[in-house]
């Protein structure tokens, strides 16, 4: 079994991370998921950093811009990650935009994913029809999975459509928003967690976008499955560098 | 071939809507509804009147005679640069306007390189009543000091786009991340026939007015419908788009888009994507781009600043792909010579968009009885630093 399945099994709420590869230096990358894993995060978002990333706030964008700077690619990734499972056993997502991979070539880098033993992927401008009519195939080839978004603006019936064709957990994005827009949630949010937790989908939610603290991190955990949080994670490491990760983490989960 | 979108939003292999889920709605709303609001008689009594009333329209398919004689052939120029605001860019913004307003929005946003797009923004945002924000690059705000003010003026709020190279392509980031932060009150005018579907096939629409104008014209001047030959610059491509629309179909119409070669195509500082880029995603779309190998997006160089985007609309890249349109490459220098020759010969002057256009007369020959449409897409009001400059005038 993938082992996203395997955590999602877990009886317990989730706390994944995400980082941008490459940053703040290009080598970080294995320290970074290694002190993750030791810090007792459960899931881990490798950011493939992309010059136009459109549904990213500053944070996010500005050490994607320094870690293409700083020389990070898709095949320097790759090699980087090459035994990261001799070290890191917790699920491994990569989160990237689809030009990078289309350049890749689509089959090589899911090819290349299985390989390290990367477990999913989040693409968040690969539309669903089109993966659904033109990758679903190779994505599943190699046991990826896929993680697909849902908004506050989603409907109903879209939900449905996509819990159907979840492998995986669904990828609650918390409000309309970029990333690393909000520091809390109000009712709003709540009323989205709530409607989205009765509706009983079939593949349990993991919210993100706004997660940033022990606060909002209980907040969501309380409907979802699991929080992501990112932006929060990368401004620590652009203050921190590659240290104190496990004080940031135990910030969020000793409250 | 089929030249026009098909059902799911593409043209060939380019196209589609490689959007973020947070932007489906509101794509998703404009997809179901835009031809439906575009075919209400309402709407086309409005539109059309303010096209008239308002923009200046038809403008003039004037028989350039002079510059005809010197290339030895006969040339029409379809005169965009007549338009309200100085070029055709105001075609698509009074479109959207009115699309925005029977969708219920109320906040306009955009993105602009030089600022043409912006401004004819503004301007029907004012003319409407509506909150306007466009979103352009800080060096673009730097260089294109005149276009910030007259925004201002017009009531707009100009953001700077602050990430990546600081110019279009990341105004056009910045401004779909706005919708992506207000995706109920907000109404994104893209510029362009660029972005996920419908925007390329919408704006196209919009600006085929100038093609259905040199049908009707081109009938009264010479008897026929169809020229031999139509050339139109592309930066995304939205003139080219309204000029060659209606002959798409029309395979005696030789269609002739002319790209921004910069310094030169092979010298590291060109916008010519059709020879420079290859497939990929931007701003959503499915198109031929410029980027590096590792597939990030690659800055362009053009002395125009409107031909300055480091893709071309999915449109564009089947026609180059399909060989349905000829690309051809144009220089700086070749572009400013052309301009300055079309003053002297025709008294008018043109944006330097347009210049490039005007270039391929030197590099192409025509027989002395093609008619030849050559799109002037834009005055050159708002280029005069840059031709006081070039010419030392």
């Amino acid at each position: 079994m993938n082992r996203i399945n395997l955590k999602l099994q877990e009886n317990k709420k989730l706390l994944s991370v995400y980082f941008t590869a490459g940053y703040p230096k290009l080598t970080d990358t294995v320290s970074i998921l290694e002190k993750l894993e030791k810090s007792g995060i459960d899931m881990i978002e490798i950011g493939l950093p992309f010059s136009d990333p459109l549904a990213d706030g500053p944070t996010i964008q500005a050490s994607s811009t320094t870690a293409l700077n700083n020389g990070m690619t898709t095949s320097v990734l790759f090699h980087q990650l090459k035994d990261i499972r001799n070290t890191v056993s917790i699920p491994l997502i990569i989160m990237g935009y689809f030009n990078p991979m289309m350049q890749y070539g689509i089959e090589k880098f899911c090819k290349k994913c299985a390989e390290i033993g990367i477990d999913g992927l989040i693409i968040p401008d690969l539309p669903v029809k089109e993966y659904n009519d033109n990758y679903k195939t190779i994505f599943e080839k190699y046991g990826l999975i896929n993680v697909f978004l849902i908004t506050p603006q989603t409907s109903e019936e879209r939900i449905k459509f996509i819990d159907e064709i979840s492998n995986g957990f669904i990828y609650m994005v918390s409000s309309a928003s970029v990333t690393g827009s909000k520091n809390s949630f109000g009712a709003v949010q709540n009323e989205y967690f709530e409607r989205i937790s009765v509706m009983n989908l079939k593949a349990p939610q993991i919210i993100g976008f706004g997660i940033s603290n022990a606060e909002t991190f209980q907040q969501a955990t309380k409907y979802a499955k699991g929080a992501i949080i990112g932006s929060a994670f990368v401004k620590h490491l652009s203050e921190n560098g590659t240290n104190n990760i496990d004080k940031f983490v135990s910030s969020i989960l000793d409250s | 071939m089929n030249y026009f979108v098909d059902e799911n939003g593409y043209y060939g292999d380019f196209g589609g809507a490689y959007i973020p889920e947070m932007l489906y709605p509101n794509v998703e709303e404009l997809r179901l509804k835009y031809v439906e609001i575009m075919q209400e008689p309402s709407f086309q009594k409005e539109f059309q009147n303010l096209l008239k009333e308002y923009v200046g329209r038809p403008t003039p398919l004037y028989f350039a005679k002079r510059l005809s004689e010197k290339y030895n052939t006969k040339i029409y120029l379809k005169r965009e640069d007549l338009c309200h605001t100085g070029a055709h860019k105001v075609n698509n913004t009074i479109g959207q306007i009115l699309m925005a307003k029977r969708l219920g929005k109320n906040r306009i946003i955009a993105e602009t390189g030089a600022g043409q797009h912006g401004v004819a923004t503004a301007t029907v945002c004012a003319l409407m009543g509506l909150e306007c924000i466009v979103y352009m690059g800080e060096i673009d705000i730097a260089r294109q000091a005149p276009n910030v003010a007259r925004m201002k003026m017009l009531g707009a709020t100009v953001v700077p786009a602050l990430s990546g190279s600081r110019t279009l392509k990341d105004a056009t980031n910045e401004a779909i991340r706005d919708w992506i932060n207000n995706p109920v009150d907000t109404h994104y005018i893209i510029g362009s026939v660029v972005g996920p579907h419908p925007y390329p096939d919408m704006v196209a629409r919009f600006q085929s007015v100038i093609s259905e104008e040199i049908r009707k014209q081109l009938k009264e001047k010479e008897g026929s419908e169809n020229p031999d030959y139509v050339i139109a610059c592309v930066g995304g491509g939205s003139n080219a788009a309204g000029a060659f629309y209606h002959f798409l179909d029309e395979e005696n119409v030789k269609l002739i888009a002319v790209e921004a070669a910069g310094l030169g195509v092979n010298s590291g500082e060109s916008a010519a994507t059709s020879v420079l880029g290859n497939e990929g995603i931007i701003h959503g779309s499915k198109t031929l781009l410029m980027q590096t190998k590792d597939g990030q997006i690659t800055e362009p160089y053009s002395i125009s600043a409107g031909l300055d985007y480091p893709g071309v609309g999915p449109l564009h890249a089947h026609l180059c792909k399909s060989k349905r349109a000829e690309f051809i490459a144009i220089t700086d220098d070749e572009a400013m010579e052309a301009g300055l020759e079309l003053c002297k010969l025709e008294g008018i002057i043109p944006a330097i968009e347009s210049s490039h256009a005007l270039a391929v007369f030197k590099s192409k020959k025509f027989k002395e009885n093609d008619i030849v449409i050559l799109n002037l897409s834009g005055r050159g009001d708002k280029d005069l630093d840059t031709y006081i400059k070039y010419f030392k005038l």
